[in-house]
């Protein structure tokens, strides 16, 4: 909303600089997104007269005027204007002055310079020079300079005057963001009481009335209202021997700043009305309105209206819109447009002013199917106040007699089915006080709500609320006006005595280690979309049966149309952006989510946490990210089974492990299948892990026991071993801990492949730590373990090189 | 005998002096007091002596022995810490060279934030909880008064999967399902990610995350949530920062504030950070509605409450003076090691 501080000042006092008006209107609930003065950038312009004029010596097109702007002596300006007198009133800019561009609408300053030789010391100003058009100056020639002589203000107008005062072009649009359920505050009207209670100091609204020329509506027009759910109040009124005009200046400069062009007398006094009183109203032309009936009604199936928006088609309506017929056919869309004849033209005599009360959802759905969301369509949508129409109606009619542009028959039609009856409250000041942990007097109080338009019944303790106020139901409603009026920050600060107790849960602690477990590992924290295209799937050749995912009904692009189901895609774009920043290696991970659909999309997917690790680099293998596994488990107290997997198409099919716990698979860990990586068009290595966090955090051993120091020696073996190449280290591991008795350790510290072992064969060598914890072991006993353990690996086809 | 003692003590104490290595030091000890040696050899021919000559010789003997044997001490001491000393020389290092580093990883500059402000509400006696980000409209805005036909609703501005399922857009549904899940006291944060229809640029971004806060027991005040958020913004920025409450409106509070800081760059001055206000738009906050008490089962005449929503994005990129939203979700690794 953006207001004229000239009108406002029509209703309420608030001549304080402009500074402390918006700062404390945003402070007491109106907030000021920003002003600015109506005159832009228009400096140092004033009232010139030509008093004398003679053509330039060198020059068919230059004249050389002298003109007194009130500084004594007249000044010379040289003008290629032709359309300068002697005697012509004139705006000027002088030296150092501003007006706008008319070409480019920039910024243009005017020097004291010289043209052929003539000195000029300021520039003639067209109107668009002071950007404003023929609307504002309808007597002024396009072309040329703006000659004021036949301004009707011509008479207040002295040489030397500021041109912007003379001509209303000072005045300051402050612009509010008013909140929803504030339409009220829609309206001058409604922003003046917010003033008059923010700044203390009275509204002076006075209801509005209208003389009337005689006559009997109910002779001129008739009103049926067919729907009254959707139409709770309507009201109608006639103007004869209308005068099309322009509007006198106030009210062009006061629709101006509040962002509104004028068109004409009639068209101006219902946008004025609306910004007023914030009450939509539509005029018709009675001539369009077919045997002086109006009907308001659904529209029928089928029918079709052609909009007063110039060069579009004409809109199909459907029936649960709600029209503005005439005997015949719909003339306009309730609350939202009228139709190509319903507007007010040059020729028209006679008008029909439209004041209603449209129900706010139907014209929303309206405004939405038709697309057309108009000024009048945004406010019945919030809310409109069927009592205003009244108001607004008679405000209309009185502003046509004030014009003297129409004889206003003298009564209105009326249809109201509103029942509204005026909205009381209890008002508990002490309970305020409670409420807000104020200490705020009764008297107080009630000279808020007072200034805030509210009657206060001292017998009852209740208030009756001003019928615009659609949003004050319960009493906290009430504790917010006299808070925001008080003053929030003049509100005491207090620390809440908590009876809550807080506590960190068993699994919030388990994925803090999780993180911390990563950023040893130099592991940097990302951060990815949950939404992706389903072509990252493709991409990285998921299973199908692994691709049905959530999908977004309106996303804002195939890009993120589908909720993940898999984080590998996610970090492969990131590590793919890395390698494509010409970054030269990368440790990631991310705790993130991914989305499983139920079998019917009207239940909540299950949404699962998990850790996604992904590496690249010349230092980083398989055996790399294993490794970050392995410290990730052996941190948690994980027994986790690592068992190559050759299916997973995302993957190195020699490169790749499925990790699981119990029979429960936690994730895969992998190098990523050089196709894959070709998808994205990178030949780089790319390994990628993932850990479901919640059977991790269910197998996890944090409990820890301390084992005390061995007392006694421990002996240490070295196997040599040759086996078949495709033996997996992890079975040897698995049986020497099975075969041997009191091993502490067991580690691979060899493998060897090539000269001295035989084609398809490998050496591995392991080291095996064995010690009592009871007595020192003897040598023979050691033997004798290894003998054991030989035996079982000569039955898994590992034997001693 | 008595001059052979002096001829040795002197050509020996002559020879250690010029002798330069460990070595010839050894063979020099051993050549004199060896048991081949020279002394050793004089010493053996003590038995010809006569019985006053005897004691004389012995006690002369010794003496050289003795000095010989501190010259030699003496000179293996002095080779010893010079041999040191040329070996700390050889091995000295240039200081000023890189330290052999194992890079530790880096959290990303969202989530330090965020335990920023675990931290704080933790202390405060908050519990941090979680839910779904794809959640039921009933938890999202049926029940926070947010009706069919608010603008919040729709499809514009809100990522839909069915009419009734959607990606929350603010994480008030976790309080929701606190509410109806847990009876009070409650105080609860509750951060996550949220979504709504905004195309990605430099201050926009489809996903985003909130921390948002919720207090719900007997006699819980307005004022009580501006002491709760003056604590907040201390912690988080010290305790010079000031705060304004400026009145707001949201379907599920009432009364509704917005929370301005005091630019903390320009003090309040105006800045291109504060946009020339002086304040800095940071969070929305007000007392639950009570239909919103009523909806989860909360009889709101016997229990009030609060809360307050913060967007991490913002603090994190004022923080950090970080001008483009999408480096955060672009995980550049020059953009994260940096935090």
């Amino acid at each position: 909303m953006n207001l004229s501080m000239k009108w406002l000042n029509d209703y309420v006092k608030a001549d304080m600089p402009i500074k402390d008006f918006v700062a404390d209107m945003t402070m007491s609930g109106s907030k000021v997104e920003t002003f600015e003065y109506t005159k832009g950038p228009v400096d140092k312009v004033v009232v010139g007269k030509v008093v004398a004029i003679r053509k330039h010596e060198d020059s068919e097109k230059l004249w050389i005027c002298q003109v007194d702007v009130g500084q004594g002596e007249p000044i010379q300006i040289v003008t290629a204007a032709q359309n300068v007198f002697e005697g012509a009133f004139i705006p000027v800019v002088l030296d150092g002055g501003t007006v706008i561009d008319r070409h480019n609408h920039t910024t243009m300053k005017i020097k004291k310079g010289k043209l052929r030789g003539e000195v000029s010391c300021g520039m003639f100003c067209s109107f668009d020079e002071l950007g404003m058009d023929n609307s504002d100056f309808p007597y002024s020639s396009p072309d040329g300079v703006l000659v004021l002589n036949d301004d009707p203000d011509f008479d207040k107008m002295k040489v030397g005057d500021d041109v912007c005062k003379a001509v209303g072009l000072d005045d300051i649009s402050v612009e509010f963001e008013i909140t929803n359920n504030r339409p009220d505050c829609l309206s001058v009207i409604g922003l003046a009481r917010e003033a008059s209670a923010t700044f203390n100091t009275p509204l002076n609204v006075e209801t509005p009335s209208f003389k009337g020329c005689g006559g009997d509506i109910n002779a001129e027009l008739s009103v049926s209202v067919e729907n009254t759910k959707l139409c709770s109040r309507y009201m109608a009124a006639k103007v004869k021997n209308v005068k099309i005009g322009p509007s006198p200046r106030w009210m062009v400069e006061r629709l101006r700043a509040c962002g509104v062009r004028s068109i004409n007398n009639y068209v101006d006094i219902t946008n004025f009305v609306m910004l007023e009183y914030g009450h939509p109203m539509h005029a018709f032309d009675a001539r369009y309105i077919k045997d002086n009936k109006i009907v308001v009604r659904n529209a029928k199936n089928g029918e079709t209206l052609k909009l007063l928006d110039e060069g579009k088609e004409p809109i199909s309506l459907s029936e649960e819109m709600l029209v503005i017929c005439d005997a015949e056919k719909p003339v306009a869309v309730a609350g939202v447009m009228g139709g190509e004849h319903s507007g007010i033209w040059d020729d028209t005599t006679e008008v029909i002013f439209e004041s209603a009360c449209f129900d706010g959802v139907s014209v929303r759905r309206t405004a939405k199917k038709i697309g057309e969301r108009t000024e009048a369509s945004s406010r019945f949508e919030k809310g409109i106040d069927p009592i205003n129409a009244k108001d607004a109606l008679y405000r209309a009619l009185q502003l046509v007699e004030m014009l003297g542009c129409g004889e206003v028959v003298s009564n209105v039609i009326d249809v109201d089915n509103s029942n509204k009856v005026p909205h009381k409250l209890k008002h508990d000041w002490k309970w305020v006080n409670e409420f807000l942990g104020s200490d705020i007097s009764e008297e107080e109080q009630i000279g808020i709500l007072e200034r805030l338009g509210y009657i206060y019944d001292r017998s009852t303790n209740e208030i009756t609320v001003p019928s615009v106020r659609i949003d004050m139901e319960l009493p906290c409603d009430i504790a917010e006006e006299i808070a925001r009026i008080y003053g929030y920050n003049n509100i005491p600060s207090t620390v809440p005595a908590l009876s809550s107790q807080a506590k960190i849960t068993a699994e919030q602690k388990f994925e803090d280690k999780l993180i911390n477990i990563m950023l040893t590992q130099g592991c940097l924290e990302t951060m990815t979309f949950s939404f992706i295209s389903p072509k990252w799937y493709e991409k990285i050749r998921l299973a199908e049966d692994k691709r049905r995912s959530v999908v977004l009904t309106n996303p804002l692009g195939e890009d993120t149309s589908v909720m993940r189901t898999t984080m590998i895609p996610s970090m492969m774009d990131l590590i793919v952006r890395n390698i494509n920043n010409r970054n030269m290696a990368g440790r990631f991970f991310e705790i993130g989510r991914e989305y499983y659909p139920e079998a019917s999309v009207n239940d909540l997917p299950v949404e699962k946490d998990v850790l996604c690790v992904g590496l690249y680099g010349a230092d980083e293998n398989f055996f790399t990210i294993k490794g970050i596994a392995e410290e990730l488990f052996a941190k948690t107290g994980l027994k986790v089974k690592f068992a190559k997997c050759e299916d997973d198409a995302t993957f190195h099919p020699g490169r790749c492990a499925v990790m699981t716990i119990g029979d429960t698979e936690i994730g895969k860990i992998g190098e990523i299948h050089p196709e894959v990586a070709a998808n994205y068009g990178v030949k780089e290595r790319i390994y990628i892990a993932t850990f479901a966090i919640e059977p991790m955090f269910k197998g996890a051993q944090l409990d820890v026991k301390y084992k005390s120091l061995p007392k006694f020696p421990a002996i240490s073996r070295d196997l040599s071993l040759v086996c078949d190449k495709e033996l997996a280290s992890g079975d040897i591991i698995e049986t020497i801990e099975k075969a041997a008795k009191n091993l502490e350790q067991v580690t691979l510290f060899d493998l060897y492949e090539g000269a001295g072992v035989p084609e398809g064969k490998k050496s591995v060598s392991y080291k095996l730590v064995l010690r009592r914890a009871d007595k020192t072991m003897e040598t023979e006993e050691a033997d004798k373990i290894v003998e054991k353990v030989l035996k079982a690996l000569s039955e898994i086809g590992a034997v001693l090189r | 005998m008595k001059e052979q003692l002096q001829n040795i003590k002197e050509t020996t104490l002559a020879e250690i002096a010029g002798i330069s290595d460990a070595k010839a030091l050894e063979d020099l000890r051993v050549k004199v007091l060896g048991k081949k040696g020279e002394l050793t050899a004089i010493l053996k021919q003590m038995g010809g002596l006569s019985a006053e000559e005897r004691p004389v010789i012995g006690q002369l003997a010794n003496e050289v022995r003795t000095e010989i044997e501190k010259a030699l001490s003496d000179k293996q001491t002095a080779l010893k810490s010079a041999q040191l000393a040329q070996q700390l020389k050889s091995e000295s290092v240039d200081v000023t060279m890189p330290g052999t580093r194992f890079e530790a990883g880096k959290r990303h500059p969202l989530n330090i934030v965020l335990e920023d402000l675990k931290s704080i509400f933790r202390g405060m006696g908050y519990t941090v909880v979680d839910g779904p980000e794809v959640e039921e409209t009933k938890y999202v805005f049926d029940m926070l008064n947010t009706d069919e036909g608010h603008p919040a609703r729709d499809p514009q501005d809100t990522f839909y999967i069915t009419e009734k399922i959607l990606l929350r857009t603010q994480t008030s549904s976790v309080q929701i399902r606190t509410m109806l899940k847990e009876k009070p006291p409650i105080a609860i944060i509750s951060p996550g990610r949220v979504y709504r229809s905004d195309a990605v640029d430099a201050t926009h971004s489809p996903i985003f995350h909130q921390c948002e806060g919720l207090v719900i027991d007997k006699k819980v005040r307005f004022s009580d949530l501006k002491g709760t958020l003056e604590i907040w913004a201390k912690r988080l920025y010290g305790e010079d920062i000031k705060l304004r409450f400026r009145p707001h409106h949201f379907p599920y509070t009432e009364p509704s504030a917005e929370v301005d800081l005091q630019c903390f760059k320009c003090g309040g001055t105006g800045c291109p950070l504060c946009k020339g206000e002086g304040w800095i738009e940071m969070l929305g906050s007000g007392m639950v509605h009570p239909q919103v008490l009523i909806n989860c089962g909360i009889d709101p005449e016997e229990y009030s409450g609060f809360a307050f929503g913060i967007g991490l994005e913002r603090i994190a990129m004022m923080r950090y003076n970080i001008d483009d939203m999408r480096l955060l979700y672009e995980n550049d690794s020059r953009f994260l090691t940096q935090f």
